[in-house]
């Protein structure tokens, strides 16, 4: 609290009292403020909705990975560099023995394996025991999988068990079938126990397990799934190379989020000494995806927002003159009343500021509401980033402070003697 | 002897030509406190410059002002604007209400600037509205008062401050004269409650209740007439 020569306070205006006096410029008028506020309305609005409905547009498509696709890495086999196996048999898999295990110590892995399909002669079988009235089908694909990979699969079980380590180690002939395979082979799910069997190209392999639905690899087509040792036993090697339709391949179930840490280790895990003849392919990143659907039409959104908020900030400056040359006699009273230039500049600069808030509040509701509205009717999630959102308001602060910087100048410079003679 | 309220020393008032217009020659004049001073002279006669520069709206171009014995002519704008928050109440012919408050409003208005503490705004400008009998329309916006209790709200506004001086200019020219009326009977009985009070006016009836007047005429000052009634 400074005191002057002439021992008497100074005179001040609270920033509390600054406050209440532009509010209640602003209630006592509500209908010119509500006009004044439309341009900051319109612009902070927009802003607000271009942001957020871009983030949902975007949030929308990266959710369709997020879900599956997105925990998802697969590892094909593309072969040596030079071809060095004998004609008529292919080079050995490119995945080490222990792949499984191996992919399973990167963090963020849940369940990996190597898998392939095997090649079977055009026409072969798929025939019932004979008890079973030996129905036939040539539409179901014999799948080798490791147990990591029947375990990354995501098998939904109907019946029985899946394919274990053990039955892997020792090649067992045994196979795990889908629901819809049983029903065509005549293999009732209920009574397994009774060890059904299914003979493919001379061989039988009993149906240790019946599942209904899968996450990966085996998610819409019939399939009969039989241990990766005992399809090298009976088949010999998957032919290497991407094209190829039984190359091997590894696939790994990750956590959410990690798809892509560890799709960058993967390679160089399984293979250190030949990592380029792994392809890994991961799941596209959701930001660069977000990246390329706000593009083009977003930018063009933001300008309007702009131009809205520009013009909003005009009219904010423009009725805050007219206040204040409406308001001379106003401002010649609070001077004889104690008031020093500063104190009527800050008091129009505070209602104009005042005015760009409660514009941007506004509109950032406006904003808000439009989004989710949009994301409601199209049954999508609605993103907000709270980054871009929750300062929203401030956007009409800056600009109500902005239109009122000249208005309120004018103000301060109003001589008391010229408003007072004024009526 | 106390300080007088006002002390002129050879003040006097130019404006700037060409050609330079003297509108208050250098002038000499002690007001008391309590005194009650009615200044009068015709339209263009250098009334209106007294008024300000006794309201400290406009600075002299010589002599010196002292009120309560403070050398005003010195001093910057921040400390003439802290007096003329503090010492000063002002009386319009145009009442200057602001439209759009209250009563009661327009008399806190008069306590915004001067660091009165806010809890002890509403009960000053209470008292003083209920002293200047409109102590039942404290809500009345200015649009639903007559003329009479529109000054009444204005001199209000001038006393909650408990000024040295009241400053009116032609506080009765827009007032029906049962109205002014009443209203010279107010500022009689606050002269008599001991403010010390200026009224500039032409109204010759106004001015007799001044105990005494002062008269301009291009702008030169005379005292013309002293009390008769003290």
């Amino acid at each position: 609290m400074s005191r002057s020569r002439t021992g008497l306070p100074a005179s001040r205006l609270t920033a509390r009292d600054a406050t209440a006096e532009a509010v209640a410029g602003i209630v006592q008028r509500p209908g010119r403020a509500g006009l004044t506020m439309l341009g900051t309305v319109l612009g902070v609005g927009a802003f607000v909705a271009v942001l957020g409905l871009t983030a949902t547009g975007a949030g929308q498509i990266s959710h369709q990975f997020t879900v599956l696709a997105d925990t998802t890495v697969t590892v094909q086999d593309n072969g040596p560099a030079n071809d060095v196996a004998p004609p008529d048999t292919n080079p050995a898999i490119g995945f080490p023995a222990d792949a499984d295990a191996i992919a399973r110590h990167i963090n963020g892995v849940v369940a990996a394996g190597v898998w392939w399909p095997v090649s079977l002669p055009q026409g072969t079988d798929f025939t019932g025991s004979l008890a079973l009235a030996a129905t036939a089908s040539q539409t179901v694909s014999l799948l080798a999988a490791s147990p990591g990979a029947v375990q990354a699969m995501g098998l939904t079980m109907v019946a029985g068990t899946p394919l274990s380590r053990y039955e892997n180690d020792t090649s067992q002939h045994v196979a795990m079938i889908d629901t819809s395979t049983a029903t065509a082979l005549g293999i009732s799910p209920a009574r397994l126990a009774s060890q059904p069997a299914i003979f493919v190209d001379g061989i039988a392999y009993t149906v240790v397990g019946v599942y209904g639905s899968a996450q990966r690899v085996v998610t819409d087509e019939s399939a009969m799934l039989i241990p990766e040792n005992t399809a090298l036993a009976d088949f010999g090697n998957p032919e290497p190379g991407i094209g190829n339709q039984d190359e091997a391949q590894l696939v790994v179930a990750t956590r959410i989020g990690a798809a892509q840490a560890v799709a960058r280790q993967l390679a160089g895990a399984e293979l250190p000494a030949d990592p380029s003849r792994l392809v890994v392919t991961s799941p596209p990143n959701p930001q660069n995806l977000q990246g390329e659907v706000s593009g083009d039409l977003a930018g063009l959104f933001l300008i309007l927002a702009s131009i809205s908020l520009l013009i909003g900030a005009v009219g904010i400056a423009n009725t805050t003159l007219v206040a204040v040359l409406e308001r001379t006699e106003e401002i010649g009273l609070r001077r004889a009343v104690g008031a020093r230039p500063r104190h009527i500049a800050a008091q129009f600069l505070a209602e104009s500021t005042a005015l760009g808030t409660l514009g941007g509040l506004i509109g950032t509701c406006i904003g808000v509401g439009t989004v989710v509205t949009f994301a409601a009717a199209k049954d999508w999630t609605a993103v907000l980033n709270p980054v871009f959102t929750l300062p929203a308001p401030l956007i009409g602060s800056v600009v109500g402070l902005l239109a009122g910087a000249y208005p309120a100048l004018r103000a301060a410079r109003t001589s008391p003697l010229a408003a007072l003679q004024h009526a | 002897m106390t300080t007088p309220v006002i002390e002129l020393r050879g003040l006097g008032r130019t404006y700037p030509g060409p050609p330079p217009v003297p509108a208050l020659r250098p002038a000499d004049l002690v007001i008391e406190a309590g005194d009650y001073v009615a200044v009068t002279g015709p339209s263009g006669s250098g009334k209106s410059t007294l008024l300000h520069l006794l309201g400290l709206l406009d600075a002299p171009t010589e002599g010196s002002y002292l009120l309560d014995g403070l050398d005003t002519s010195a001093l910057n704008d921040r400390d003439r604007s802290a007096l003329r928050g503090s010492r000063i109440g002002f009386v319009f012919q145009a009442f200057h209400l602001l439209p759009y408050r209250t009563a009661l409003e327009n008399v806190l208005l008069a306590e915004l600037y001067n660091q009165t503490p806010r809890g002890a705004r509403f009960r000053a400008a209470v008292d003083v509205l209920d002293a200047t009998g409109l102590g039942h329309r404290l809500d009345a916006l200015p649009t639903t008062l007559s003329g009479g209790e529109c000054q009444r709200v204005a001199i209000a506004r001038a006393l909650v401050n408990r000024p040295s001086l009241l400053l009116c200019d032609e506080p009765t020219g827009n007032l029906d004269s049962r109205n002014a009326a009443a209203l010279m009977e107010l500022l009689d009985q606050l002269n008599a409650a001991g403010f010390t009070i200026v009224v500039i006016t032409h109204d010759a009836g106004v001015a007799a209740h001044a105990g005494r007047t002062i008269a301009i005429i291009d702008g030169m000052l005379s005292m013309r007439i002293e009390a008769d009634h003290e």
